[in-house]
């Protein structure tokens, strides 16, 4: 094939005459994607963006968002005759009156876990990497922002089929919105149009969840995207790999298939989802009414540890002013704003911080092992425990339920656990990491096992070691140093200007403590003449 | 999905397979390769094996297709209407769906990794900031710029400009203040208070029948029932602050913390919306009389004026005022002395003061 056929040369002639998009593509046709597993995470994220627009435009075609009071006369017998909302009877209607209805409806509430469930893999990978370094903090900060959407996002989209479950939900949030101190009642009678559940919160939440919020996604997802491309992805480190160069596979044509693939293969794995995997069955909970609620009622699981929160807390409440007022209700507001404050503040600053901390303004493209940095792996982990604790004690009635164990019981282990798990975890894996560092450097300066047994003339059985495979030991070399900033005094005994002051000190302390690298790799050992001794088998190690 | 050079033993190994020519030499070869093939870090697949590979290709692209219009077909036979067969149509949709999607994926995947090239191609990468010399024009642009527009010079022109545009950017928040009406005193108040239509008590409902309740028939000491404001069964925001948990005690059980003067022969009246968040506490145990809320397990003690005694929620359960008409109906006596539900702001101490009137009194 020496020319391109017809069709595609002329329309190619066509645009590029107008656009002058040959330049473009000159440069990004063969742009190269390195490839690694934990690349491919936040591609699950957003392929689950794409069903979801898809899916919930055809369910948009059906739903109607309105309260208004009708009698359901529908296919489904159990409700026939009952008065419900109409977005509840419409809701109904797409389960069992469309064809494909339940099936795209199941794939909408499948597609959005996966979606969050996506973006937090894909985030906890960004962070476990360092790939959110300098200078890709502004993509990390899109990040955030992407994901603090979804959640709300999730939330008015739960809310809308108006039964007995998503009610329970949007109670909740009432609950939360009236606790906030000064405002709280007017942002709550605004929202919903007067008292709760009013007659206005199923529309107003359908504008936000099909217009407002998807539109700021989808904005946000495309500046992800485009910074991604204009500042390539990272690397894992590896042999031929610098902080000057990207190895991997091209966009076209590699790259550009194997996404498509990725995207059916999500889009699949969801279809499978949506017609085995029974979710939200509606039907069965009946419509809403602020005066029942069904027991072993469950958050969608992202907003399961804003449950788990609420549930853990202690009946804390203050009357700034006794009887005239200043209420604030602390077993709501604590709950439902500071471990997602914590969560959502510790992502934005944590690049900021670490460049503060490291000193460190260089650009980074390769990323780090994690068990390299052992400091920011063990700030991670301790921030996974606190968000995993959370979430688990969201679901403590099931947890008391099948494993029999009191249900105070669980609150109470809750309410320890919290404050002790993460620091646990912390030193958990801090020791995991250097454990694993102290392993590299046994490989790289000893070698790996060779499988091979070896009696020596005295009897004693030795394993012989062989060098590492050139890659895997590149990989292992592509450790770098964390900068420590200057700290020490110097001649004079004077510490340099930034250590002076207390916050100074302390900087430089951490700095100290966070740049130290404990387990250096052993330079100019184990490569080089000793290499070729270990590969004739003179270099022994006693196992 | 990947193929790291790292991770994937098979390219621990030496690239040169045993009976695999050389890549130059399928270059070659092979003449439909364009010569970019002779680009490093291109290493193309055994065409034979290839040729292998298109075949099991496709194989599933025609698992796809005739998944794709069984899907079609299945959308023309299967009707919904009823739950049986609105399950069928489910599985015969999903199942062509995702079958479809699963084998065009399996398919490309399999002509990416067994047909298409190796590649380990290497890419130069620049420093993003721009080269000092263009920050240099950027800049003296921007300065010209700003000088030729006379925003700096022209202070009162700058003023002007920014007192114009502060109205502007406030307009919004004040169109949205139609979303609702002011608080004002709607949460301390439910439909318990207000007078009937004929002037006549308000009666307790039993919640779903919908009929009153002879305090001589409630005669079930460790029962519950949920029960609803007469005239407002149906009225979703009367509910969500009137709906009522009642019980019936012996005697002996009641303790201090519930007020006796508001309960008719051992029949209490509790709000059942939990003043946690609001979800109804709808669960009781029998032989502790506790009070659960499902949704953060907030737990009150029924025999004690509902007071708290586990979870989140800070305060008790307010109790309503209840006695019986002529005809023998539960009927509310007066609204609760302190607002229901969820705390606010403003509510306060509303318990104390209800103590404080009630000492006056």
């Amino acid at each position: 094939m020496d020319t391109p056929p017809k069709a595609i040369a002329g329309v190619s002639t066509f645009l590029d005459d107008r656009l002058g998009a040959g330049s473009f593509l000159k440069r990004n046709l063969r742009k190269m994607f390195p490839d690694h597993w934990s690349f491919l995470l936040g591609e699950i994220a957003l392929y689950s963006f794409i069903v979801l627009l898809l899916t919930g435009t055809f369910l948009t075609f059906w739903f109607k968002p309105s309260m208004g009071h009708v009698m359901y006369d529908g296919s489904y017998e159990p409700l026939k005759g009952i008065m419900m909302s109409e977005a509840y009877a419409s809701t109904l209607n797409i389960s069992f009156d469309v064809r494909g209805g339940l099936l795209i409806r199941q794939i909408h509430h499948w597609a959005a876990l996966l979606f969050v469930a996506g973006m937090v893999v894909h985030m906890l990978r960004v962070f476990f990497t360092g790939a959110y370094r300098k200078p890709r903090e502004l993509n990390w900060l899109i990040g955030i922002g992407l994901l603090s959407l979804a959640l709300f996002e999730g939330l008015t989209g739960y809310s809308l089929p108006d039964d007995l479950l998503s009610g329970a939900g949007l109670r909740i949030t009432q609950g939360v919105i009236l606790s906030i101190p000064l405002i709280g009642t007017y942002i709550q009678f605004f929202l919903f149009g007067g008292e709760y559940p009013g007659e206005d919160i199923i529309s107003r939440f359908f504008t936000l969840h099909i217009l407002l919020i998807p539109g700021i996604l989808l904005a946000l997802i495309t500046a992800h995207m485009i910074l991604m491309w204009v500042q390539k992805h990272t690397q894992m480190p590896g042999k031929g790999r610098t902080e000057k160069n990207v190895v991997g596979a091209p966009f076209y044509p590699a790259f550009m298939a194997k996404a498509g693939a990725y995207f059916l293969f999500t889009f699949g794995v969801l279809a499978l989802l949506g017609t085995f995997a029974q979710i939200n069955p509606i039907w069965l909970f009946g419509p809403y009414t602020p005066a029942d609620i069904s027991a072993g009622s469950q958050p969608d699981w992202y907003m399961g540890f804003l449950e788990g929160s609420l549930r853990l807390m202690v009946p804390w409440e203050i009357n700034l002013f006794g009887t005239s007022g200043g209420t604030i209700p602390l077993s709501v507001l604590i709950p439902a704003l500071v471990p997602l404050g914590i969560i959502m503040t510790g992502l934005a600053l944590y690049p900021f911080l670490e460049q503060w901390v490291t000193g460190d303004r260089r650009e980074h493209h390769i990323a780090d092992r994690p068990r390299n940095n052992a400091h920011r792996t063990s700030i991670g982990i301790s921030a996974v425990t606190f968000y995993g604790i959370l979430w688990l004690l969201g679901a403590n009635d099931e947890i008391s339920a099948n494993f029999h164990i009191g249900l105070y019981e669980t609150t109470i282990f809750g309410r320890f656990a919290i404050f002790l798990g993460p620091v646990i975890a912390y030193i958990i894996t801090y020791r995991v990491c250097i454990g694993l560092q102290r392993k590299d450097a046994e490989v790289v300066s000893h070698g790996v096992e060779s499988g091979v047994i070896k009696r020596m003339p005295n009897g004693e059985y030795i394993e012989v070691h062989t060098p590492p495979a050139d890659d895997i030991l590149a990989h292992i070399r592509g450790k770098k140093e964390i900068p420590v900033i200057e700290s020490g005094v110097d001649r004079e005994g004077i510490p340099p200007k930034g250590a002076r002051s207390l916050i100074g000190r302390l900087r430089a302390k951490m700095s100290k403590a966070y740049g130290t690298d404990r387990i250096p790799l052993e330079e100019g050992h184990g490569h080089g003449e000793e290499h070729a001794a270990v590969g004739a088998g003179e270099r022994k190690e006693v196992h | 999905m990947t193929d790291n050079t790292i991770d994937q033993p098979e390219d621990r190994v030496p690239k040169r397979v045993i009976g695999t020519p050389p890549a130059t030499e399928a270059v070659l070869k092979d003449e439909t390769v364009h010569e970019a093939a002779a680009l490093p870090g291109v290493i193309y697949q055994d065409p034979a094996s290839a040729r292998k590979a298109e075949k099991t290709v496709a194989l599933l692209f025609l698992i796809a297709f005739l998944a794709g219009a069984g899907f079609i077909a299945s959308y023309v036979i299967f009707q919904v209407g009823t739950i049986d067969k609105t399950s069928t149509s489910n599985f015969a949709l999903g199942g062509t769906l995702a079958l479809a999607l699963l084998a065009l994926a399996a398919g490309i995947t399999t002509w990416v990794r067994r047909i298409m090239p190796k590649y380990t191609m290497i890419q130069e990468r620049h420093p993003m900031a721009s080269d000092a010399e263009t920050r240099e024009t950027v800049k003296e642009t921007f300065l010209a710029g700003a000088e030729e527009s006379g925003f700096v010079k022209h202070g009162l022109l700058r003023r002007t400009l920014l007192l114009a545009a502060a109205p502007l950017g406030l307009a919004p928040l004040f169109l949205l203040k139609d979303l609702g009406p002011l608080p004002g005193t709607k949460l301390r108040h439910t439909v318990w208070g207000e007078p009937t239509k004929t002037g006549k008590p308000r009666r307790l409902i039993t919640e779903g029948t919908g009929q009153p309740i002879r305090a001589a028939d409630f005669n079930s000491p460790g029962g519950i029932l949920s029960v609803v404001p007469e005239g407002y069964e149906h009225d979703l925001n009367a509910l969500a602050k009137a709906t009522l948990i009642l019980l019936k005690f012996r005697p002996e059980e009641i303790k201090s913390g519930t007020n006796l003067n508001w309960t008719h022969d051992g029949i209490v009246a509790y709000s059942k919306i939990c003043t946690h968040v609001g979800c109804p506490a709808a669960l009781y145990e029998q032989t502790t009389h506790h009070i659960l809320c499902p949704c953060h397990q907030s737990t009150f003690d029924a025999a004690d004026g509902a007071k708290v005694v586990f979870g989140p929620a800070a305060r008790p359960l307010p109790q309503l005022p209840i006695g019986i008409d002529g005809e023998g109906f539960l009927i509310a006596k007066a609204d609760f002395n302190v607002p229901v539900g969820p705390s606010f702001w403003e509510r306060g101490d509303a318990e104390a003061e209800a103590r404080e009137k009630a000492e006056k009194a």
